[in-house]
């Protein structure tokens, strides 16, 4: 730090720092250059496995009256095409690349939560496989990627299939849940010093908005899916209609999530398109604040349209119409940025290379898919259309006009960045032509089969309905694009083994990841550079070796530790240094404990997923050892003459920011069981007639009273950092409350009546468990704080522990009121018809 | 009456398309409807396209009016004022369509579909059940079906004669469905019921006034 190093000199001090030791250490890795590439890696994995199975569907479809899947088969593979696609190809895809590439545009070393980057890959991983060893072994889901009940439902899937889906799913979507936590405030908080949140590249605001958009969009299938399991499992009624559940229940649920995810598998694609066309447009992005409107107007009206998949389930036509409409504005956001996109091409001074091939390929597949996704906006055609071939020809449109045709642009764009090597355009251009005129072929005839009567998810079909030329025809097609993926695969490993190598920067792009030496090293930047201005609009190959020489923001290796900067989340000032923990084990292990839990509930040995459970927990809670200062610093000195305190200090840190996301996530959760309390009462059937559930008034009190008093008790404890007497009892006041609270309610769940009995005694059965295990999470997280303090690593400066109990404690006597309001609601006698 | 609108808006190279199952094929007034607004869609689809990828080429061959469009044009044009009428326009026809179909007003005769894996029973105006698989109706006249499932959900759908309403268990759905000729149109379930969904056909009769109403009286 006192005499500057040679650029070499400063990379291995930082490399040493930074980097993860080859062999087994490489399970250790939490470091996101790595993690990204093996999300990357694995998504392309599964895409293979569900192009695979779309393979055999379309065998199976050539010619009517095939005999080669049996109807059993055939509904296992079309699920798990659909659910591989979805879970465990597109959603992991996007995250794995935002994974990679966001800390290198924003100018940090890393995200702000490797270690939880790395539990979520291990999360993908072993959920992923859950799915495909039950494939191997013939139970895979069968249900379809929606998984309507009841047919999903114990009675008609009995089976173990069923349970593969919510489970593994679940498992998987841990991934996402991580990861959106993580994407937000990395975005947020860890830019480089200097990018205003208005100077942000168009990609970041796309991965903001859609990491926005998961935060409350998973809730809702998440919910959904361990209800349906306690239903499958435990007998508790949710959807069954028989016992005052209800099938549509599911669907609104699933929809919820649903619609909202094919926005967010559509933005990042988007993102990718704002970020690769401009370059060789040659000019800035035309309409950066017009798109940056689009981008939230689609998020907030994306939330608003679930309903248009259930067109056909009963639902009062001028209701149906409010969605429709909803439905149709979508299409304004869209055409702003398919219009910027063009306009940004048109006035400046447009390059053609490989990249924009693909990006051409998605201007002629997307606009197709949104034009037939507008007609299927319409309700009178939708009641044709719907469950048609025309609607797999319009969902492929979409996905892979909007997502796999921008995936192919920026692996030919970006691919070099990984590989350090350009590549070889010999295979790029045959492969395009073969994956656009094998993709329409395929799928621009479906919507002619679907109108001629021909349903989805049928295993085979007679000869007299007249579709068998069309379906041979996209057989014929689908084989012609598995060609030219299978090209555009080979591609890719000449390009690893056979690629020149470059310099930087090879596409003369204005975006700072360029600035990295490629392959990225460990730390990616040896200094963070200041952005004077759109961080869109940079020199990265003039840039790059100036930080590599140290000439910016922390541009020497320090004691050690892997840091990083934090600024303020508008202005973008550096507000705080960042020491990131190193690699570890311990994500692993958390995530082997996870996977205990799932397979014990998977092979229903229920007396095993408390254990699995527990340990997930204790291991959780190993994870802040020996993180955090047990002195206050002060200042520190960041270089260019700035000095900022270390982020343990700062009363706004990313894991106070995390925890606050983590909560709006969980409130979702609870607001849709709270939404699905209230449809039941209002629209299920088989309620008039129910006894109510009979709630100990004293108990749910006392309850009240005492979650909320810890509620108090910790914000006291918060507000008194500096003084040891009055923080330890409010944490040990909040800590028995809770424990009182929680007993409170687990009394009053026995005391309900029969849960398995009627859906009026499992909802408030639930919803005061979900209430329950919050006042356990409350005092869990007060006795953090008093662990913490006791071992000194919380002062009057360093409080972040004391915040985050405050925080879930709060939140915690929210939920019990509003539990308990909802149990009292489903109590009253007289239900509404 | 909708029907020589519906003749007229089919391009000649589909008139092929027809099937027992088609949608192109209308047999009814609200089928005809629905294959109406599916080719104007169509074809105001196929221009908004066209237009898309004409300008997309237009940007790389550059002539010099493209290059003069300003930023606010592109986005204001292209993203408010080019698709806000077309939607509005669009989402009101529909509506007003839509509103057409609901089986309101006059009660006509009402039958019953009930689906239970994997077949339909049907019932009909006077109570009767008859024989699986088969619904009888009159022609000329709107018919409402009440659909309801005993297990989980389906739907039912006769392409021909209009759009296709969800079987759902704990509910009842009802549609209104006219055919204009007697005959055999046939019908299936549209939605994903388990491994008997692939064959979970049925068909409707049309038959004159005087055939329907002697074969109700005759009552097997
Ligand atoms: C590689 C080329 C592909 C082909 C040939 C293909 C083919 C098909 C076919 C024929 C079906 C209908 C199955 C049925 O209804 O019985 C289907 C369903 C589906 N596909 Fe694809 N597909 C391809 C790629 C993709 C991609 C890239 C995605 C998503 C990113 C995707 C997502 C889906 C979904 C969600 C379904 C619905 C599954 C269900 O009904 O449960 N497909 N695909
Ligand atoms: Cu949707
Ligand atoms: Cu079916």
């Amino acid at each position: 730090m006192s005499q500057t190093p040679s650029p070499i000199g400063l990379h291995k001090q930082l490399d040493a720092i930074w980097r993860t030791p080859p062999g087994l250490a490489r399970l250790s890795s939490v470091n996101h250059t790595i993690l990204g590439k093996r999300f990357m890696a694995l998504a392309l994995l599964f895409f293979a496995i569900g192009g695979l199975l779309s393979m055999l569907i379309r065998a199976q479809l050539a010619t009517p009256n095939s005999a080669f899947l049996g109807p059993d088969i055939y509904n296992q593979i079309f699920t798990m095409h659909g659910t591989v696609m979805m879970f465990l190809f597109a959603i992991p895809m996007f995250e794995g690349f935002a994974i990679y590439m966001l800390p290198k545009l924003l100018g940090a070393r890393d995200l702000a939560f490797p270690r939880l980057t790395a539990y979520g890959f291990w999360c993908y991983l072993f959920g992923g496989s859950i799915l495909i060893i039950a494939m191997l072994a013939g139970v895979a889901p069968n249900g379809g990627w929606f998984m309507y009940t009841p047919l999903s439902s114990k009675p008609y899937t009995p089976g173990i299939n069923a349970d593969v889906w919510l489970l593994g799913i679940t498992f998987v979507e841990i991934s996402a849940v991580t990861a959106a936590i993580e994407l937000f405030v990395t975005i947020l908080k860890m830019r480089a010093p200097g990018m205003a949140l208005t100077r942000m590249p168009l990609f970041a605001w796309y991965m903001l908005v859609t990491a926005g958009m998961m935060i409350i969009g998973f809730p809702p299938l998440i919910l959904g899916s361990i209800l349906l399991e306690m239903e499958r499992a435990f007998h508790l009624p949710f959807f069954d209609p028989t016992r005052g559940g209800d099938p549509l229940l599911w669907q609104h649920l699933f929809w919820l999530f649903g619609h909202p995810e094919v926005y967010i598998i559509f933005l990042p694609a988007a993102g990718a398109l704002s970020t690769i066309i401009p370059v060789f447009a040659q000019r800035p992005i035309l309409g950066y604040r017009a798109i940056i409107a689009a981008i939230v107007a689609m998020a907030f009206l994306s939330f608003g349209l679930w309903v248009h998949h259930m067109f056909t389930v009963g639902i009062p036509h001028l209701a149906l119409a409010f969605f429709s409409a909803a439905s149709a504005l979508v299409a304004i956001p869209t055409a702003v940025q398919i219009f910027a996109w063009i306009g940004t091409l048109a006035s400046g001074k447009p390059r053609w290379d490989i990249p924009m091939l693909y990006v051409f390929g998605f201007f002629a597949v997307f606009v197709c898919g949104g034009l037939t996704g507008v007609m299927l906006a319409m309700v009178p055609f939708n009641t044709q259309a719907h469950d048609s071939y025309f609607v797999v020809a319009h969902l492929h449109y979409v996905l892979v006009g909007g997502f796999v045709f921008p995936m192919l642009a920026a692996i030919y764009y970006w691919l070099p960045h990984i590989s350090g090597r350009q590549s070889l355009y010999r295979l790029s251009i045959p492969a395009f032509w073969l994956i656009l005129i094998g993709f329409n072929l395929t799928f621009f005839l479906m919507h002619l089969t679907g109108l001629m009567g021909m349903p989805r998810r049928i295993s085979t079909y007679p000869s007299n309905w007249g579709w068998d030329w069309l379906n041979l025809l996209s057989s014929v097609g689908g084989f012609i694009l598995t060609m030219g993926f299978a090209l555009v695969l080979a591609d890719m490993v000449l390009q690893f083994r056979f690629g020149a190598r470059f310099r930087r920067d090879p596409w003369q792009a204005g975006t700072l990841e360029w600035a990295t030496a490629t392959p990225p090293p460990s730390y990616n930047f040896a200094a963070i550079p200041h952005m004077d201005t759109r961080a869109d609009q940079l020199r990265p190959a003039r840039i790059g070796p100036t930080l590599a020489g140290g000439d910016g923001y922390l541009g020497f290796a320090r004691n050690g530790e892997q840091e990083t900067l934090a600024v303020d989340m508008m202005s973008g000032d550096a507000e705080q240094l960042i020491v990131l923990p190193r690699r570890s084990y311990l994500p692993l292990w958390t995530a082997m404990a996870t996977a205990s839990f799932f397979l014990a509930l998977l092979f229903k040995l229920y007396w095993l997923a408390p254990f699995g459970a527990l340990a997930t927990l204790v291991l959780f809670l190993c994870w802040p050892i020996g993180l955090g200062s047990k002195s206050d610093r002060g200042p520190i000195d960041i270089g260019r003459g700035l000095a900022v305190p270390p982020d343990v200090e700062a009363p706004d840190n990313v894991t106070v920011l995390a925890n606050r996301t983590a909560l709006v996530m969980n409130g979702t959760l609870f607001a849709s069981l709270l939404f699905g309390g209230l449809f039941l009462l209002v629209v299920a059937p088989n309620w008039q007639g129910s006894s109510a559930p009979t709630l100990p008034l004293w108990a749910g009190a006392l309850a009240v009273v005492a979650s909320l008093s810890a509620a108090g008790a910790s914000a006291m404890a918060a507000r008194r950092p500096g003084s040891v007497l009055p923080l330890r009892a409010g944490l040990v006041a909040a800590i028995a409350l809770q424990v009182l609270a929680l007993t409170l309610l687990a009394l009053s769940m026995g005391a309900l009546g029969d849960p398995t009995g009627h859906a009026r005694q499992a909802v408030p059965f639930v919803t005061l468990g979900y209430a329950a295990l919050h006042c356990g999470l409350g005092a869990i997280m007060a006795a953090h704080a008093l662990w913490r303090h006791a071992q000194g690593y919380v002062s009057a400066r360093r409080r972040t522990e004391l915040v985050l109990a405050r925080l879930w404690n709060g939140y915690a006597g929210g939920v019990v009121v509003l539990a308990l309001g909802l149990v009292a609601l489903l109590g009253l006698n007289g239900v509404a018809p | 009456m909708f029907k020589p609108v519906a003749l007229g808006a089919t391009p000649l190279l589909l008139t092929g398309c027809t099937g027992a199952l088609s949608t192109l094929d209308p047999a009814g007034p609200r089928a005809a409807n629905l294959a109406t607004l599916w080719w104007v869609m169509l074809y105001g689809s196929a221009l908004l396209f066209a237009l898309v990828i004409a300008l997309f080429a237009m940007a790389y061959l550059r002539p010099a009016w493209v290059a003069r469009i300003t930023p606010v044009q592109w986005i204001v044009g292209g993203g408010l004022v080019l698709p806000i009428p077309i939607l509005i326009l669009l989402t009101g026809t529909a509506l007003v369509l839509g509103e057409q179909l609901l089986p309101r007003g006059d009660a006509p005769l009402r039958f019953g579909a009930h689906a239970e894996r994997w077949q339909w029973n049907f019932t009909y105006p006077d109570g009767r059940e008859m024989s699986d698989d088969v619904l009888h109706i009159p022609a000329g006249q709107p018919i409402d079906v009440a659909v309801s499932s005993a297990d989980v959900i389906h739907s039912f759908w006769v392409p021909r004669l209009g759009g296709k309403i969800d079987a759902i268990p704990g509910h009842e759905n009802l549609i209104r469905l006219e055919a204009d000729e007697p005959g055999t149109y046939w019908g299936q379930c549209a939605e994903y019921c388990g491994p008997g969904h692939d064959s979970m056909w049925f068909r409707i009769e049309a038959h004159t006034d005087e055939d329907f109403t002697a074969l109700m009286e005759g009552g097997q």
